[in-house]
């Protein structure tokens, strides 16, 4: 039963997903691993549709995912998997807000599950970045992920990583830029893209 | 009754009007929660938005849970959050389909491999800005670095990551407590 499994998986990206949608990224990755329901470039491709348009990024991904694996009811379901936990979590927290807040255990807890957070998100991005601008993959081997090298790729994408220095500078260092919303840039490397033939094709 | 359905129809506003996610709602929640409707103080706010980013799941969601609670009750915090999914589902069933019909346009594909590489970039801007919040410590460091290898060469699912860490968090703080 397909529905109840992508219920069943969006329900746990939204219990243990702490720090809003760019962290759900890992389990989605993990998800589209496990069940093979997509691929790696497939989630990029999502994800980029899912930063441009509206509604929060988290939910965006959920729906778009959803739709991939189960149509229009799997968008549903999937969304509703991914809110579920929420809304468990957060009608419990709100019956005992201040005694919550205040709560040394809770601070202990995030005290940990910061960095982990922050940690998981890297880890998404070294695999995303390898696959986007190098030609190195990571393969599974039992219980280990090895890199390899993909012969079909050129070893290094020189085009995309000169873009990716680019896009660097213009969201980090150069002031006019720095804070202009994502939409901008992806517009941008959009056409960047098709001007150059990033794929190739 | 009406206040339900006024719930779930701000809520629809907001995810319409929120582009990304995370910081850049809030804003929109400012101006639609507190100045116009009146459903919270500045300060409320604040507070649910600072437990909605160290909750688990979607901030957007977990706020919108709040707020629709703090009015209605259970009911009034599922109307708030189905209200702010309604835009996403719409939009992207939409687009994934007419996305799907082009996709393998060479155009397209040039387009979205451009894309990739402006998102490996927008993730990486992200966690910096994360890892700067949460990565303040030794201990925390050590978490860090762990977690990204642990992540990036072992075969396991996130859950435990997450599930250990707190772990490791609460540990920690209670040994630095006794060490005074």
């Amino acid at each position: 039963m397909i529905y109840l499994k992508l219920f069943w998986e969006f329900f746990k990206t939204g219990l243990f997903a702490v720090g809003g949608g760019m962290a759900t990224l890992p389990f989605l990755k993990a998800m589209g691993e496990g069940n093979g329901w997509f691929t790696d470039a497939d989630l990029m491709n999502m994800l980029a549709v899912s930063e441009s348009t509206p509604g929060p990024i988290g939910i965006n991904m959920a729906t778009y995912v959803g739709y991939t694996i189960g149509g229009v009811p799997g968008a549903v379901i999937a969304t509703i998997g991914e809110v579920t936990p929420s809304i468990i979590v957060i009608l419990l927290i709100a019956a005992v807000l201040q005694s919550f807040k205040d709560h040394p255990l809770v601070g202990k807890v995030f005290y940990g599950l910061r960095p982990a957070s922050a940690g998981l998100i890297s880890a998404a991005c070294v695999g995303v970045a390898l696959q986007v601008l190098t030609g190195v993959r990571t393969a599974s081997a039992g219980a280990v992920n090895v890199l390899t090298i993909d012969p079909a790729v050129s070893l290094l994408n020189w085009k995309g990583l000169a873009l990716a220095a680019v896009l660097l500078a213009l969201t980090n260092r150069v002031k006019v830029t720095r804070n202009l919303h994502p939409i901008v840039f992806i517009g941008l490397s959009a056409v960047v893209g098709m001007l150059f033939c990033f794929a190739g094709v | 009754m009406k206040e339900l359905w006024d719930l779930y129809i701000t809520y629809a506003k907001i995810g319409v009007m929120t582009f990304g996610g995370g910081i850049t709602m809030l804003p929109i929640l400012q101006r639609e929660v507190v100045d116009h409707k009146g459903w919270a103080t500045e300060a409320e706010l604040m507070d649910y938005y600072a437990i909605a980013q160290c909750t688990p799941g979607i901030i957007a969601v977990n706020t919108a849970t709040f707020i629709g609670h703090k009015r209605k009750g259970a009911i009034g915090g599922i109307l708030a959050t189905l209200g702010v999914v309604t835009p996403s589902l719409i939009i992207i069933t939409l687009l994934a389909e007419i996305i799907r019909r082009f996709s393998h346009l060479p155009v397209v594909e040039n387009a979205f491999a451009g894309i990739q590489v402006c998102l490996c970039v927008l993730i990486f801007d992200a966690v910096m800005k994360l890892k700067k919040k949460a990565v303040i410590d030794k201990p925390t460091t050590v978490i860090y670095i762990l977690v990204l290898l642990g992540s990036v060469f072992l075969r396991i699912s996130p859950i435990w990551f997450v599930l250990l860490s707190g772990l490791a968090g609460v540990l920690l703080k209670n040994r630095e407590v006794k060490g005074k």
